[in-house]
């Protein structure tokens, strides 16, 4: 094969990420000529390029393929996971529409910077090389600093996406040097190479330090403690849309590559030995399931309570992660898709939190909600159950399959301190179903809602209520998917 | 069939009144409890003609299903149909049915009548099942059924809350009894395999003089379960230790005094120690004590009874006396003798009290003695019924012949049997009895001569107010009335005398010999039993008599000045012997103060304070400092990132190196 049918060979491989890349631009340009009257246009044209995506990516290889020289990689896991992604951003891009219009930062860079975001993302969930990582993670890092400060006449959408991107450089700067130190003590950025000339011998001094600071600047993505302390301030601040898109789609992609980055090079499968990263993962997935339930505890902004469950979903997430195992990879999967549409449809009451002065974010605002609007109130409370994991709800499982993740591999103290920090974290989700039953009605909300995300709010309940009709096909899928990276 | 309707029909009369008296109405749930009532009691009537004087009854136990059969512990629901089960079914379906009736118009201004009614009717079947067991599990159901029925009865009115407090104490106080017959009963079965009355009587004579080990000691077999069940028996039988229950209960409505704490439960541990006698007669130590406790009982209650001035609370002392004379009758083996004056005295002294309930009634809920005086002009009925019910209880009737009073033949036999037992404790009995007599006599002449002669205590008004009560009161009264008079001379060859084999069959076993049959052989002329002996009785009841009458008709004064001056005596006959002081100081306030600790320390501070408290106190904290470490500053964001790096990087540095 010469080199330009390799190229050519590579193109069909990245068909989805060119199609994000092509149409992009392609949005940037119509809206440049017809201006913000054409956002809503933009918005749809977006949402379709992302269908488009995941039907390409649908369209992909079935079995695990290099392109590029292997700084790119195809395989069940990433399409998986990208699909996940796509999923996620069209969700939260749909349901942002209006919420624009009416804060009046109506922009048609606004979608299009959601694209180029979720082109990133789909970037990092296939690198397969520290090079392309550093890229995917950038090129995703940049659009978000920009969206988390997009509505910039407040002052604190400003404030967020200042920190974001000041605290953002900072893990860049972490990875770059992470990765340079892998590359100084190994030779090369390739995951395969890395994969074949680390395995033997172990790790080195110099490599695990590479490892440590790969490591830092990741957690830094799917906010793990202590690379968390962002996270309640962006989410605060950033226009609600976004702070939807932050908590589902980043974290979801960031989480898979920190998979891929620790169980390919990293994981010495058929040696079977601890692998040296675990004990890292362990203390970030300790502190932030119990950090997530603590400081969630004395929130009164709905957004950042928000903020603090993420982090400790990210908890559960890693312990599955740091099991290490093919089962664990599969309760990580569950986990996010499980997560995905807990979040979605949170986010989705949270914008429709709306009065005559304006969205209101607090959750004592929640007040009554079951007699002012007892559809959305019930559909909030299986989310706060299913947040909580309170069986026979989706959530429950999710941890579940986890928990028994990690016991398998005998991670007995990180799945007791997982379970209590569970009972904990209880506390503020049923503390917010008790004040929408039982507190005094605060003034009703405006309706109705936007019937899209009515519709997103209606799906996402049912299918945490009904999860077990859903659960054999999604563990069976995910099982393959898992299965792919070892 | 017909044993069985006996003892259903009240339950379904207390399921209509208790579940359907909201649609039946109060007027509904009276007729239907009481009219099941009379029916049941007319068929006791039948069963105890063809049990007891036919000789027709059943020859085996007639069961009506299996309750329980886990492995060698096997108990039927079944009934025990002979001469004793037969004369319990009749004082009792009789008495509640006269109850019943009286309680129509007794309780004619309560809103709260169709309750009433289905208590009544729940006590009546638990009686039943108590006196009908075949075994001793159903026994204590009854007997905790009696329990129960007796605790809601006590506390019917439960706005009061003194009828609350006595509720519960009569609860508690049985308890202490319960206690110790449910360990007797383990302890059967434990030594018997079985449960069930035929077994162990028929085994009872091969473990006679046996030990096995009990608390650690060995003792012997018989005597301990026989003790063990006694100590039921006098929690049920309010004797003395487990009495002060008894006089409390008087809170509950008069018609429930009446029934449950007159005639019939109370007598239960009476029919235990009867029940048992296939037991008792190989364990003589217990006997001893069954003997003394009784005896003593029958003196205390007595001589407490002597300066009460509530008048429920005289006939309730009264009736713990009676009972005393029951036990120590049965102790000393007269079981038919005892068996005999529980079925008189619930004659009069259901009569009494139903009287006191008359005079209640008619006095708009005066119960002080000291407020009554001079009633027999206006309650002449009332007065003549309540007189014969005391000539009853007093043993009014001629010496050496069987004429008399109900009381006079039943009790003087008790006496008597006593004297000619013929052992130390036997003579302890027969002059603790005679005593015992003579107070009789006394506090009920004074209760008499208080209430319905003198001068009228009451205020004007309440005496302008002063009715004779309607006739459902009245016809119940009569009835009780011609019992009082009669039951003795009809049924007294019957019960103790020369038909009594014949009449008792295999429900009694006595193995020596006993004072009745002294008495018996004495009274045909065959036996010399000294003519004081048979003359005492009648000689100190007149001697009460007098006293009390010239104490309160010719010179209220001397009454007066004993009860102002306070002297020690009085005082502690007044306050029943401090028995309630004494608990109060040794049970009830160490209990409480335990309680306290456990309350205050144990749960509050212990328990609660490093459980649930302590661990949302814990949350809460940790979760203000989680909060403060958020400052806002970038900075310190930052810091926390390169500390996280750097920890970290150490650890596993460390690690490596150390692995080197």
């Amino acid at each position: 094969m010469n080199s330009s049918e390799m190229i050519s060979a590579s193109f069909t491989l990245v068909l989805p990420e060119v199609f994000l890349s092509v149409g992009a631009m392609a949005l940037l340009m119509l809206g440049v000529f017809r201006g913000d009257r054409a956002t809503r246009l933009v918005s749809w044209l977006a949402v379709f390029l992302l269908f488009v995506a995941g039907v390409a990516v649908l369209q992909g290889p079935e079995l695990r393929t290099l392109a590029f020289g292997g700084s790119f990689v195809v395989d069940p896991f990433g399409q998986f996971v990208k699909i996940l992604m796509l999923i996620g951003v069209a969700l939260c891009l749909i349901m942002s529409m209006n919420f624009i219009r009416e804060e009046k930062f109506e922009r048609f860079e606004f979608p299009v910077l959601i694209v180029l975001a979720s082109l990133g993302m789909s970037m990092m969930i296939s690198a397969n090389d520290l090079i392309s990582l550093y890229m995917g993670v950038e090129l995703q890092s940049l659009s978000l600093y920009v969206l988390a400060a997009f509505n910039r006449d407040s002052l604190r959408s400003s404030e967020a996406g200042m920190k974001y991107f000041v605290l953002g450089a900072l893990s860049s700067g972490l990875l770059l040097y992470g990765c340079s130190l892998i590359y100084g003590f190994t030779g090369t950025t390739n995951f395969d190479v890395l994969r074949e000339t680390l395995i033997p011998g172990g790790l080195s001094i110099g490599l695990i330090f590479g490892l440590v600071f790969l490591l830092a600047g990741l957690a830094f993505k799917v906010s793990a403690v202590p690379f968390h302390m962002w996270t309640p301030d962006v989410y605060e601040g950033a226009p609600t849309p976004i702070t939807a898109l932050f908590s589902a789609a980043p974290k979801i992609a960031a989480m898979a590559l920190l998979v891929r980055v620790l169980i390919w090079p990293f994981t010495d499968v058929a040696l079977s030995a601890v692998p040296e990263w675990r004990q890292i993962i362990v203390a970030l997935a300790m502190l932030s399931m119990v950090l997530g339930a603590f400081a969630a505890i004395g929130q009164s902004n709905i957004k950042r309570l928000m903020a603090y469950s993420s982090i400790g979903h990210m908890g559960f997430v890693l312990l599955g992660l740091a099991a290490g195992t093919q089962e664990g990879v599969r309760g990580v999967l569950v986990y996010l898709t499980i997560y995905l549409v807990m979040t979605v449809g949170v986010f989705a009451c949270i914008l429709s939190m709306r009065r005559r002065e304006g969205m209101v974010e607090d959750i004592e605002e929640l007040a009554g909600l079951s007699r002012n609007h007892p559809l959305m109130a019930f559909a909030l409370m299986v989310l706060m159950f299913s947040l909580a994991g309170i069986p026979p709800l989706a959530g429950f499982f999710a941890k579940f399959y986890v928990l028994v993740a990690a016991v398998h591999e005998g991670l007995y103290t990180l799945a007791i301190v997982g379970v209590l920090a569970s009972v904990v974290s209880a506390y503020y989700y049923l503390r917010i179903v008790k004040i929408m039953y039982f507190d005094e009605p605060a003034e009703p909300f405006l309706s109705p809602i936007g019937g899209e995300i009515r519709l997103i709010l209606g799906a996402s309940s049912l299918f945490l209520l009904f999860y077990v009709v859903f659960a054999f096909p999604l563990l069976g899928v995910t099982d393959l998917v898992a299965r792919s990276l070892f | 069939m017909l044993y069985k309707l006996i003892v259903l029909l009240p339950v379904i009369g207390a399921l209509i009144g208790g579940l359907l008296g909201r649609w039946i109405g109060h007027r509904g749930a009276e007729i239907i409890t009481s009219s099941l009532l009379v029916l049941s009691a007319i068929l006791s009537c039948v069963a105890f003609y063809q049990v007891a004087i036919a000789g027709q009854g059943p020859e085996e136990a007639i069961t009506f299903f299996r309750w329980f059969d886990v492995g060698a512990f096997e108990a039927d629901w079944a009934l025990r149909i002979d001469t004793l089960t037969v004369v319990m079914m009749v004082v009792v379906t009789g008495v509640s049915s006269l109850v019943h009736i009286y309680s129509i118009g007794y309780m004619s201004h309560d809103p709260h009548r169709a309750r009433f009614f289905s208590y009544l009717s729940l006590f009546t079947f638990a009686m039943l099942a108590l006196v009908t067991a075949d075994n001793l599990l159903q026994m204590f159901f009854g007997w905790e059924g009696v329990g129960l029925a007796s605790y809601l009865l006590i506390g019917f009115w439960y706005k009061k809350p003194s009828a609350n407090a006595a509720a519960i104490k009569a609860f508690l106080v049985n308890r202490v009894g319960d206690f110790g017959f449910a360990i007797g009963i383990m302890a059967i079965f434990f030594v018997f395999d079985a449960v069930d009355f035929d077994t162990i009587f028929a085994k009872a004579p091969e473990l006679a003089g046996t030990n096995f080990l009990f608390l650690g000691q060995s003792v012997d077999v018989l005597t301990t379960i026989c003790l063990l069940l006694f100590v039921g028996a006098m929690g049920k039988s309010a004797q003395i230790f487990l009495h002060t229950w008894l006089p409390d209960a008087m809170e509950g409505p008069t018609p429930v005094s009446a029934l449950i704490h007159a005639a019939t439960m109370v007598t239960a541990g009476v029919f235990l120690v009867c029940r048992m006698s296939y037991l008792f007669e190989y364990a003589p130590d217990a006997l001893y004590v069954v003997t003394l406790v009784g005896a003593v009982t029958a003196f205390f209650a007595a001589s407490v009874a002597l300066v009460q001035n509530d008048i429920k609370r005289v006939i309730a002392y009264s009736t713990c006396s009676q009972l005393g004379y029951m036990f120590f009758a049965a102790g000393l083996g007269a079981y038919d003798a005892a068996m005999f004056h529980l079925f008189t005295h619930a004659f009069f002294k259901a009569l009494l009290f139903l009287c006191a309930g008359s005079v209640i009634h008619g006095m708009s809920d005066e119960q002080d003695m000291r407020n009554m005086g001079g009633l027999f002009k206006y309650l002449p009925w009332t007065g003549m019924l309540m007189i014969i019910g005391t000539l009853s209880i007093t043993g009014v009737g001629i010496p050496h012949t069987l004429i008399g009073f109900s009381g006079f033949v039943s009790k003087d036999a008790i006496i008597e049997g006593a004297y000619a037992v013929g052992t130390p404790i036997g003579g302890f009995a027969f002059w603790i009895g005679l005593i015992a007599a003579a107070m009789t006599a006394f506090y009920s002449w004074r209760l008499i001569f208080m209430t319905f002669f003198g001068r009228p205590r009451a205020p004007i008004d309440i005496m302008s107010h002063v009715h004779e009560s309607p006739a459902t009161m009245m016809i119940p009264l009569l009835v009780l009335a011609f019992g009082a008079i009669f039951a003795g001379i009809a049924l007294q060859s019957l019960f103790i005398g020369s038909a009594s084999e014949g009449f008792w069959g295999d429900a009694l076993l006595v193995l020596g010999s006993t004072g009745h049959e002294v008495v018996e052989a004495a009274e045909q002329g065959a036996h010399d039993l000294p003519n004081w002996v048979v003359l005492g009785p009648f000689v100190v009841m007149l001697l009460g008599l007098t006293w009390a009458a010239y104490w309160y008709l010719k010179r209220p004064d001397i009454p007066e000045r004993i009860a102002a001056n306070r002297g020690l005596l009085y005082l502690f006959l007044l306050n029943k012997w401090y028995f309630d002081e004494i608990y109060d100081f040794l049970f009830v306030r160490p209990a409480k103060r335990l309680g306290r600790f456990l309350w205050k320390r144990g749960d509050g501070w212990l328990i609660d304070g490093f459980g649930p408290d302590g661990v949302a106190a814990l949350v809460l904290g940790t979760t203000r400092r989680a909060i403060k470490l958020q400052t806002g500053y970038i900075y310190h964001y930052a810091f926390a990132m390169l500390i996280g790096v750097a920890a970290a990087a150490t650890y596993l540095y460390v690690k490596a190196v150390g692995a080197l």
